[in-house]
């Protein structure tokens, strides 16, 4: 695997999904102790590989996501930690079909499970809205002792597998469907709660998950050609957030833009909405799905249509930057609106 | 005076019919003490669960981590004071415990919760225990551990899809070391099991065309119970389900087959004092 990683930028995109099926496989000696479930869409999911090669620690549920849930954490009591199933679907089956399996038997007794969703936002692209999970970030988020994780590629999801193994309670890692293009050049280190800042920058920071995250970084470029400075920020950890990295980004540039693949309640921006208001109140912009269902078609036209592209980014970054300007003086025309807000 | 237990039984299952009754009272205790809880569950379960804690089962409370111990889930997590008082009965924690029942800043939650010693998961949500059992089973198949896994299921657990999902799986796979018993007492949270969602015809035959094992008992009745037990051990092929028939609110006159004892409510200090006084306990 290493030996791939010298030119990973000529290689063509790999889907996440696809990652997360080699991290399997390429973690499976070093840790013996995961056992992977699935709902017959192991080839959906990207496990199909793992269960060929490792078919002893594979088990099949049918279609029975409800149960599959429980059992994963049955499985986890049972053995008090020392064997940690992983829980393999679609976003929609795992967050929201078993969404009370995964919050009172597996967070309430903060039992070690994995589970890995694949087909998440509009990345999965022909599949249509019953499949495209906009809001399983808003929705695992919420729950208690969870630990949220969506990779931005390849790379890191292969160093993210075994820090999700070794750490304590339950997590929810977001794969992907379609290709998604290399951020990492290497492996990189990673560390749960910890966001990597991919690009320096002055006048904007652009805080990205998942697959938005190579959408940012051609963003900042669109957006250095216009002379802005843009920094960012790949939030792998969605929960707990990186509070440091984030507020201090904010701090400096005094303009935020989050993007991610997912509605725009409640995931992402809604996470570091909610820390920038309570540490250090800053003006935000949202890329996102917005508050609506979607429909079919190839992932890059919906990206367009809905407005999750690179240049939709760097657009979105500059009205941040208008905003961040200080507000019009007092005249004749807004005296009356200025004047009510200041009383009250 | 100690009510008169029915004289087929034998030494052991006068034993197990004598700390049923203890259980009961134990429960209806808590449940005073509470304000609120299900009684007529607990009270429906009190002789299944007598028998799995004090004779079926291989637990040891000094050992509660013992990883070949058995394990319980009660499904119908609402029943958990009848839990709770097999649980403090047998050791794993202090009989003053049961008294702290629902209260704040104490042990005993209104559902179990597997920071109780001795609870082995979480419940109170219907239809999740046997697909948890699964997982159990499994592990000590993988392992080589050769516990069981028991799991005590109520009427509104048989109307939840999971616990259909499971039934098929486990049938499926075969897993002989699974047992699930149905503490059939056909009352539910508004109304008699007919009236709401009848699950009841040909239940057994359609869980043996899921391929179990399925046995029809008293669920009062500690001889029928030991021996739908022993019928599981030997079974190695499928796994066992028990259907055992049973009355809500067994053992206390008022509280029989009467729809609001399902719950949630408690007894008052009068009630308390009958229901102590027909179980023999003060």
């Amino acid at each position: 695997m290493k030996s791939n990683n010298k030119e990973p930028f000529k290689k063509p995109d790999i889907s996440l999904r696809q990652a997360f099926g080699d991290a399997l496989v390429y973690w499976a000696k070093k840790y013996n102790n995961f056992v992977v479930f699935d709902a017959d869409v192991a080839s959906g999911t990207g496990v199909q590989i793992f269960k060929n090669k490792f078919p002893r620690r594979f088990y099949q549920f049918g279609i029975s996501e409800q149960a599959m849930m429980s059992a994963a954490a049955g499985r986890a009591a049972a053995s008090n930690g020392r064997t940690i199933p992983i829980v393999t679907t679609f976003a929609v089956f795992a967050t929201m079909r078993a969404h009370e399996q995964i919050r009172t038997f597996i967070a309430y007794p903060k039992l070690k499970v994995i589970i890995a969703s694949s087909h998440v936002g509009l990345d999965v692209g022909p599949d249509g809205p019953t499949a495209q999970a906009t809001e399983d970030l808003a929705t695992m988020r919420a729950i208690p002792n969870m630990t949220v994780i969506a990779p931005a590629d390849y790379n890191q999801m292969i160093a993210a597998f075994p820090k999700l193994l070794e750490c304590k309670g339950p997590v929810y890692l977001r794969t992907g469907r379609s290709p998604a293009p290399h951020v990492y050049p290497q492996i990189p280190s990673f560390k749960i709660g910890r966001a990597d800042i991919l690009r320096k920058g002055n006048d904007v920071s652009i805080i990205a998950c998942g697959v938005m995250v190579a959408r940012s970084l051609i963003a900042a470029e669109l957006l250095e050609q216009k002379g802005i400075s843009a920094e960012v920020i790949n939030v792998s950890t969605i929960k707990p957030l990186d509070k440091k990295t984030i507020i201090g980004s904010s701090l400096k540039t005094g303009a935020v833009v989050t993007a991610e693949d997912h509605n725009i309640l409640g995931g992402l921006g809604g996470a570091v909405s909610e820390l920038l208001s309570k540490n250090q109140p800053t003006i935000q912009e949202f890329i996102g799905v917005k508050d609506i269902f979607a429909e079919s078609g190839d992932p890059q036209h919906l990206a367009k249509k809905y407005k999750l592209t690179s240049s939709d980014i760097s657009k979105l970054a500059i009205t941040a930057l208008k905003r961040k300007f200080p507000p019009k003086p007092f005249t004749t025309k807004n005296m009356n609106h200025q004047y009510k807000l200041l009383k009250s | 005076m100690k009510p008169k237990i029915k004289n087929y039984y034998n030494k052991n299952e006068i034993e197990l019919a004598d700390i049923a009754r203890k259980l009961r009272a134990l429960a209806i205790k808590s449940v005073h003490s509470a304000g609120s809880g299900h009684l007529g569950g607990s009270l429906s379960a009190a002789d299944i669960i007598s028998c799995l804690y004090f004779d079926e089962m291989n637990l040891n409370p000094s050992k509660p981590m013992d990883r070949k111990r058995d394990r319980f889930i009660l499904s119908k997590g609402h029943s958990c004071p009848i839990l709770y008082s097999a649980l403090a009965h047998k050791g794993f924690f202090n009989r003053e415990e049961l008294l702290g029942l629902r209260h704040i800043n104490r042990l005993l939650q209104g559902h179990p919760d597997i920071k109780i010693p001795g609870v082995e998961f979480p419940s109170g949500s219907l239809g999740n225990g046997l697909p948890a059992a699964i997982g159990m089973a499994q592990e000590s198949k993988e392992k080589k551990l050769f516990f069981r896994t028991y799991v005590l299921l109520g009427d509104g657990d048989m109307q939840e899809g999971s616990t259909d999902e499971a039934l098929r799986i486990l049938g499926f796979i075969k897993y002989s070391n699974v047992v699930a018993i149905l503490d059939a007492n056909k009352r539910q949270g508004d109304d008699k099991v007919e009236n709401v969602l009848n699950y009841l015809p040909k239940l057994a035959s359609r869980i043996r065309s899921y391929g179990w094992l399925c046995l029809e008992i008293n669920g009062h009745h500690i001889g029928q119970i030991l021996n739908a037990f022993k019928t599981a051990r030997e079974e190695h092929d499928k796994p066992t389900f028990i259907i055992a028939h049973t009355v809500k609110g067994k053992g206390v006159s008022y509280m029989e087959d009467v729809q609001k004892w399902h719950g949630s409510l408690a007894p008052t200090n009068e009630e308390l004092k009958i229901a102590l006084g027909e179980l023999g306990e003060k």
